[in-house]
């Protein structure tokens, strides 16, 4: 039995504990997450992804400080009843420029990842004010206040600034026209055609309906190219992934 | 260490662990046998799972696992699956000739009961879980038509949507905003003459002079007498079916801003035999022509 006490040499010495411990979880991480970073399969890439343009990063910035992810996860799982209701099953790609994700993992409300294209601006508008008016059995809050939050993209330089800081690919000219391009995508009667060249499958909408830029064209923005991406049309799924 | 006896406990005969507070010892009992072999157990497994499932990360992949089960595999079979349960009367109705869809009982509950599950799915968000529609979503469930309601009609809707910039065929027709054409009085007569033609109460003076403007500026697409044009989308004036409310503010905000509801088209994302089904569904919900 002398070899089944040795343990009692670590449990006597907590210098001793303290260092097994670190090794131990040390090896765990390195085979749990280092591959993740290299595996071929972990990183799929996927045509069409894109850096978010500066008024959809504006609006997922708005979307994270309301708590939308509380209720509403991006995430559609490889199951048929949720590819039946919500579309193609999330790629890990989709959200490869998300800082921080927002895969959720609470539905209170519905799966937001492909809720792009599905409905009209002013759907999206009138359920933010109240979403009672167009679905009665809802229990979402009103978000009525955005529509009166005029924003001008002071910041939304560095924003982007910040995220490319954080490995999102955007280019020299992406970050130099951020407030032109963030105040163009709002503005369908401007000059729009640099901010889709830059940022492909872009929507150019008066969001909102009101002549002001206000948060609610920021998150409506952001809405509606949830999911809209990827052509999965052309999208051949490798099945080892 | 191991030639180091520790204490025996008196009362029950085992060696203590030799650790002593204030008199107080620890009886070394060793681990209750099952505990221990369902622990040994578990390691096993734990090997074996990763044998069979994909697990161990190697240099460009990780093992893909000596059964080869794959999530993305699995939904595609659980799909296909479906899919061919179905597949006689999905290609059936997809084919179909909406227009006599009806007279093919099976197909048509099929149909039907399909639609209704898309419905609620897709649909419901702005039209009600009920058909009943909301301020600016049309309620489905009457007999009042913005674009026609027989079956084809509906199906045509449905495919291509109403005024959004996605679909080259969708439904189209744009009400010009009169705030910048007509001076404030004469869309005040208007409204008036709109809610005489829909019998509600008016004030006969302005409506009088309404007419008048009505018929140089909005009969074009509502008809002389206002009962609409399906071709156009104008909607039938006349009746009691109001899609953004009959009361003079609602109405003044019509005719001064127009309105410009969009619907997006559904053809590509539900394909042709689910589109078929709302299509079916929709039509037999009251209102169908």
């Amino acid at each position: 039995m002398a070899f089944l006490e040795k343990h009692q040499i670590l449990e006597r010495s907590p210098t001793l504990l303290l260092i097994g411990s670190f090794l131990v979880v040390t090896v765990g991480g390195i085979v749990e997450i280092a591959p993740l970073f290299y595996l071929e399969n972990t990183i799929e890439e996927v045509e069409g992804v894109r850096p978010y343009s500066p008024l959809e990063l504006t609006g997922r910035d708005i979307y994270i400080r309301e708590g939308c992810y509380v209720c509403h996860s991006q995430m559609i799982r490889p199951m048929r009843d949720e590819v039946e209701r919500y579309g193609h099953y999330s790629l890990a790609a989709e959200s490869m420029y998300d800082h921080p994700h927002q895969w959720g993992s609470k539905r209170t409300g519905p799966d937001v990842a492909r809720v792009g294209g599905r409905y009209s601006d002013a759907w999206h508008v009138d359920h933010l004010k109240d979403p009672q008016s167009v679905v009665p059995e809802s229990i979402m809050p009103k978000y009525a206040f955005l529509a009166d939050t005029v924003i001008d993209g002071e910041h939304v330089q560095d924003l982007v600034e910040t995220h490319a800081f954080v490995g999102v690919p955007y280019t020299e000219e992406m970050i130099a026209s951020a407030q032109a391009d963030f105040t163009v995508q709002a503005d369908p009667d401007g000059d729009w055609d640099a901010l889709v060249e830059r940022y492909p499958g872009a929507v150019v909408s008066n969001f909102d309906g009101q002549p002001e830029l206000t948060e609610m064209d920021a998150l409506v923005a952001y809405l509606q190219m949830l999911g809209t991406l990827v052509d999965f049309s052309t999208f051949t799924p490798d099945a080892s992934r | 260490m191991a030639d180091k006896k520790n204490d025996i406990d008196e009362t029950s005969g085992i060696e203590t662990t030799g650790h002593n507070w204030d008199g107080i010892k620890e009886l070394n009992n060793p681990l209750p046998r099952w505990w221990l072999w369902c622990f040994y157990l578990t390691i096993i497994w734990g090997v074996g799972y990763t044998i069979a499932y994909p697990a161990w990360p190697m240099i460009t992949g990780a093992t893909s696992g000596v059964l080869g089960y794959s999530t993305r595999a699995e939904v595609a079979q659980d799909i296909a699956r479906f899919d061919e349960q179905n597949s006689a009367l999905e290609t059936a109705l997809a084919d179909a000739d909406l227009t006599t869809l009806a007279e093919n009982e099976e197909l048509h509950r099929y149909a039907v009961a399909g639609g209704a599950a898309v419905f609620r799915a897709q649909c419901s968000q702005c039209h009600g879980s009920g058909a009943a529609g909301a301020t600016g979503y049309p309620n489905l469930l009457d007999d009042d038509w913005l674009w026609g309601g027989d079956i084809e009609n509906i199906a045509y809707t449905i495919r291509h949507g109403v005024r959004n910039e996605t679909d080259f065929d969708a439904r189209w027709s744009e009400m010009p905003a009169f705030g910048d054409i007509l001076e404030r009085d004469e869309i005040d007569g208007v409204v008036q003459h709109v809610l005489a033609i829909s019998g509600q109460d008016h004030d006969a003076e302005l409506a009088a002079t309404g007419a008048e403007v009505f018929y140089d500026q909005c009969s074009a697409c509502h008809a002389e007498d206002g009962v609409g044009n399906r071709d156009l989308g104008a909607p039938n004036l006349t009746d009691a079916i109001w899609l953004y409310g009959s009361d003079v503010a609602a109405l003044t905000e019509t005719v001064r801003n127009a309105r410009f509801g969009i619907m997006p088209p559904w053809g590509e994302r539900l394909g042709e035999a689910d589109t078929k089904a709302v299509a079916a569904y929709v039509h037999q919900l009251g209102g169908g022509e």
